[in-house]
């Protein structure tokens, strides 16, 4: 019972860690960075659908921009040429993302082996390619602009600071009704048998449906994590929807641990930071080094996962978890 | 369509579709040796090219000896990116170290575009500018050689994988790492070998095809992406299946730019050409699948 | 134990980031701050890394000088990797943290729509490096009171090509363009322009960046019997394109470029088929051809010795010169309608706005003949610029020539 408490305190406690520092971060610490934190909770939607299906069901999506990126148009289209409300464009593109995996996710899980790779790859660059060539709708390779504002009745996010706490919102909110899924029978079972799938259908769970329920959710992650994107930036564009912008959600997920939730932030913020901050800064600070920071992103990259291939948030946890066992083991012998 | 366009469009497709294959093959070696996916193995293709052309230049090598010694510094380059990065990272998941392969791809790209600027190179000729006509159609002699190469190459690695000691522990690898291991082949060894192998084969890639195309510290990103693709049509796995992946991947954007109707045109050919590879892949895999469901 | 050296190793890595803050400078040695974005590697590195080249050698040139006004000038410039998001999120860095006075750049033409709505919104102003007309055209929800742009406007030099094309009766031609934002722009003003100069097209094909050969579009524009093959894309494309239609000896049709391929790059990778090859284009390439009396030649001929001196023989390009259009007008700017100091600026928020507002004004109404009555107006290396309130780019179809290319070099077109 105390141990229980104890575990759920310990979850509790860093939950209110958590949303007193996202409160003050663009308030009083971070003031300046305050697009910087938005583009951290925007990827770490997309992330946390990606952590979650390659956590635990161990299969790769190599298409996942491409969910974001059909939210963003979706909400940018309809928004700007059709003066649909953001808001109901918003659910449209996450009702549509959602039907558009599911009709891919439900026949290619069916199958065996890493067919899902193929095909998210494939999809991703169809449909980038979609996005450059439909220009009467997408405004082709040079993108879409115009894009509006989030409104509440007379309240506009206008600004940095209310377009922070509107994404962070439906992170937060995307994060936990990951861990739900995470916690729920099905995940804690999954998690248990080491993703063993024939021990898991013995057991009586469907794990296709399992599978399908992760590919989907994270679709319409995307897909909504693509509508604040878009209503954030004001112009979208197909060059960030393009393959390596799913390569840099994989690499987000890989840096931050797979099958963690917080690891998605952890990947997310470590590398949005790094890729679109701190390079820069340094770039300025020795002008030296300003002509290489693809040099030094593509180094940092390698050296954090050689150094730490769980990925940076698992490793901390682990590294606390057993330094908190042997604090306990002191205890019992002392 | 007129027979010339069509014969222009399956020569053409041959040559991308053969420089599709070459790189893909890349993938397959290293994928199933090792189970990675070498996120670094466009940069090969690049740096077969650059150097190639860098040798002749600054170094005044000829043709054949700037291909020797382009593929050897590759080679180096590939183990060097093994031991340093891969083996080091023990036991780390199969996602790590594709990461790992990804930042590799970037810091190659980023020193490349240091050594050398941005601006695209033409490396010579190997045998000059000419062609031969073919039913209307013009096959530069540059792409025989292409087509030559790959032919070559297939029929090397097949002698290589099903006659030599080296070869056939390799395929054991390939097959059953744990098995291998059981009756002595060293697999460390072996996974050096793999990526030495990938990286001479995308850098042979990269020097025969330079000529025609053109290279600059960019293109690895999508050559490599295209090679994958050649590589899952074979499963990552069938060296064959690999090879006719990419032509095929190859021929069905060239013929898609000839069809010049519709959606069928050049800006959508990757398009119909990945639709149609993943209804044949859907396809053949369930008929797969079923197969294993009935043994 | 390896674990706490790696999370060193990334505190380390993360700490040297951080700029080194606290070195108090004195009045006299606080710079005048600007930004400027360039996509200096990924897929448009070709323009943009002269872009910051040109930006690098013009900074030391105007401190080794004393600076402007007596105080140092620093750009800012921050690589957006041809990705337009990081080019909104680096505009945003620029506005609020680094507090320029003014933007230069973006490199490209949908990298600039990414910000242009951020600039009004901050009020500074924006001096562009791209040819897209939509960046200064106004919209209903964006006036373009702030942004501006110093290259030719590709619409005035397909303009330029088709009025030369009617010169030799050319009236019949094939379009193959690039699949990316320049030849997309390229083939839509193509085609927007061609009734007005009574040119059919008589066959559309594009070709992606990583082509091997456009062998199958040149044979399907072939059969459709143009006269002329017009060519719009940036390296290494219309390279490969010339190459292919030696090969299929269509040594009959004459190929026509785009200001893109005015590049030493083109002429070495295209060899003997870059031969006869005429493009539109800025008076860079052809300065040496230049009557005296041009208000261009003596500024072309130091901007492209002094280049190539500090980066190789024949690198220098018209694209390096737009970067130096856009900070010599915003140094004009300086010098002539700033009065406050750095320190000033760096000190005051509401100084900056002034100032970022000053330049813009300046650049509105004094970058023209009315502020540099002898040149006819501003001499940069696009052209001579007559900017105006209706006028954003300030440029005529007069600041273009057609360059052919004989034996390997550019030479000028007579007209």
């Amino acid at each position: 019972m105390l141990a229980t408490l104890k575990k759920y305190g310990w979850s509790c406690l860093a939950m209110a860690t958590f949303l007193l520092l996202l409160i003050l971060l663009p308030t009083q610490l971070l003031g300046d960075k305050t697009s910087i934190l938005i583009l951290i909770g925007i990827y770490s939607m997309v992330t946390v659908g990606l952590c979650l299906l390659m956590g635990y069901t161990g299969q790769v999506s190599l298409g996942q921009a491409a969910f974001f990126g059909t939210g963003a148009y979706f909400s940018a289209i309809l928004s700007t040429r059709y003066d649909v409300n953001p808001w109901l464009a918003m659910l449209i593109a996450a009702v549509a993302t959602g039907i558009f995996a599911y009709l891919i996710g439900y026949p290619i899980f069916r199958l065996r082996g890493n067919y899902l790779a193929m095909a998210t790859l494939g999809l991703g660059i169809i449909v980038w390619i979609l996005f450059r060539e439909l220009s009467q709708y997408t405004g082709g390779p040079d993108g879409l602009g115009g894009i509006p504002n989030f409104s509440i009745g007379g309240f506009v996010f206008d600004n940095n600071l209310k377009r922070y706490f509107l994404v962070w919102f439906f992170c937060v909110c995307a994060l936990l009704i990951a861990q739900n899924i995470v916690r729920s029978r099905t995940g804690r079972a999954l998690k248990a048998i080491h993703g063993s799938e024939a021990a898991a259908e013995s057991v009586g769970i469907n794990i296709t449906q399992f599978k399908v329920k992760i590919f989907v959710l994270g679709a319409v992650y995307a897909s909504l994590a693509g509508s604040l994107y878009a209503h954030h930036l004001h112009h979208i564009g197909p060059s960030s929807f393009d393959f390596m912008a799913s390569v840099v959600v994989i690499t987000m997920a890989a840096v931050g641990g797979l099958a963690s939730i917080w690891g998605a932030v952890f990947g997310a913020a470590t590398i949005t930071y790094i890729s679109q901050d701190a390079l820069a800064e340094l770039g300025r600070s020795q002008p030296r080094l300003a002509d290489l920071d693809v040099v030094l992103y593509g180094l940092i990259l390698m050296l954090v996962m050689i150094f730490m291939p769980k990925g940076l948030f698992v490793t901390l946890r682990d590294s606390i978890d057993s330094w908190r066992r042997k604090r306990s083991q002191k205890g019992v012998v002392a | 369509m007129t027979t010339e366009v069509f014969v222009q469009s399956l020569v053409s497709g041959l040559t991308q579709g053969c420089i599709y294959a070459l790189i893909g093959l890349g993938f397959t070696i290293i994928f199933s040796v090792t189970g990675i996916i070498n996120f670094a193995q466009g940069e090969f293709v690049m740096l077969g090219g650059m150097l190639s052309y860098f040798l002749a230049k600054s170094a005044g090598l000829s043709v054949f000896p700037a291909l020797i010694v382009s593929i050897v510094i590759a080679m180096l380059i590939g183990a060097v990116l093994y031991l340093t990065a891969i083996r080091t990272a023990r036991k780390a998941s199969v996602v790590s170290l594709i990461i790992i392969t990804i930042g590799a791809a970037i810091f190659i790209r980023g020193v490349a575009g240091e050594l050398w600027g941005a601006d695209p190179v033409a490396p010579p000729y190997f045998t000059g500018d000419g062609s031969i006509s073919v039913l209307g159609a013009s096959i530069q002699y540059q792409a025989l050689w292409i087509v030559g190469v790959t032919l070559a190459v297939s029929i090397v690695l097949h002698l290589f994988f099903s006659y030599t000691m080296i070869g056939k522990a390799l395929k054991a690898s390939a097959m059953n790492r744990t098995a291998a291991g059981l009756v002595g082949v060293n697999t460390r060894t072996m996974s050096l070998i793999a990526f030495t192998l990938a990286a001479a084969l995308g850098a042979l890639g990269g020097v025969v095809i330079a000529p025609l195309s053109l290279t600059s510290y960019n293109v690895g990103a999508m050559l490599g992406l295209k090679g994958f693709v050649a590589s899952s049509i074979g499963g990552f796995r069938s060296h064959i299946l690999t090879i006719l992946g990419g032509i095929a991947l190859g021929v069905m954007e060239s013929v898609t730019i000839a069809l010049n109707w519709g959606p069928f045109r050049s800006n959508y050919k990757e398009a119909i050409a990945l639709v149609v590879l993943l209804l044949v892949l859907l396809i053949r895999s369930r008929k797969l699948s079923e197969e294993e469901r009935a043994s | 134990m390896r674990k706490w050296f790696c999370l060193l190793l990334a505190v380390v890595i993360l700490a040297a980031a951080i700029p080194l803050t606290g070195c108090s400078k004195s009045e006299s040695e606080e710079p005048y701050k600007i930004g400027a974005l360039f996509a200096v590697t990924g897929g448009n590195a070709p323009l943009g890394e002269p872009e910051k080249q040109t930006i690098d050698m013009m900074v030391k040139k105007i401190n080794d000088n004393g600076g402007i006004n007596g105080h140092p000038v620093e750009v800012i410039t921050y690589n957006y990797e041809s990705d337009a998001a990081k080019c909104a999120t680096y505009a945003e860095k620029l506005i609020t943290e680094d507090k320029v006075v003014a933007i230069i750049g973006p490199t490209g033409t949908g990298d600039s729509l990414a910000i242009v709505d951020a600039c009004r919104d901050a009020e500074i102003p924006l001096i562009s490096c791209a040819a897209g007309v939509s960046i200064v055209t106004p919209t209903a929800t964006n006036d373009k009171h702030w942004i501006f742009t110093t290259p030719q406007l590709s619409v005035m030099v397909i303009q330029k090509l088709y009025a030369y094309l009617l010169t030799q009766s050319i009236t019949k031609i094939a379009i193959l363009t690039d699949t990316n934002g320049f030849g997309v722009d390229g083939k839509n003003n193509l085609k927007a322009q061609a009734a007005t100069y009574g040119i059919t097209i008589t066959a559309e094909q594009t070709y992606g960046g990583s082509d091997a050969d456009m062998l199958t579009q040149l044979t399907l524009i072939k059969n459709s019997s143009p006269q002329a093959v017009v060519c719009w894309g940036t390296s290494p494309g219309p390279a490969i394109v010339a190459r292919n239609m030696t090969t299929l000896g269509m040594t009959n049709i004459p190929l026509f470029g785009s200001h893109g391929i005015a590049f030493q790059s083109f002429i070495t990778a295209a060899g003997a088929s870059a031969n006869g090859v005429i493009f539109p284009c800025g008076k860079l390439p052809i300065v040496d051809s230049l009557p005296a009396s041009d208000p261009q030649k003596d500024l072309l001929t130091t901007y492209r010795d002094e280049f190539n001196e500090r980066y190789g023989n024949g690198t220098a390009n018209t694209f390096g010169g737009h970067a130096y259009d856009a900070l010599s007008i915003v140094v004009a700017a300086l010098e002539n309608a700033v009065d406050e100091t750095p320190k000033d600026i760096n000190s005051s928020d509401d100084t900056l706005q002034t100032v970022r507002g000053k330049i813009r004004d300046y650049v509105e109404t004094k970058v023209n003949s009315t502020g540099f009555a002898e040149t006819g107006g501003f001499p940069g290396t696009a052209g001579v610029f007559n900017m105006s309130a209706e006028n954003h780019n300030g440029l005529a179809m007069s600041c273009l020539v057609m360059v052919k290319i004989v034996g390997g070099k550019w030479t000028l077109v007579a007209e």
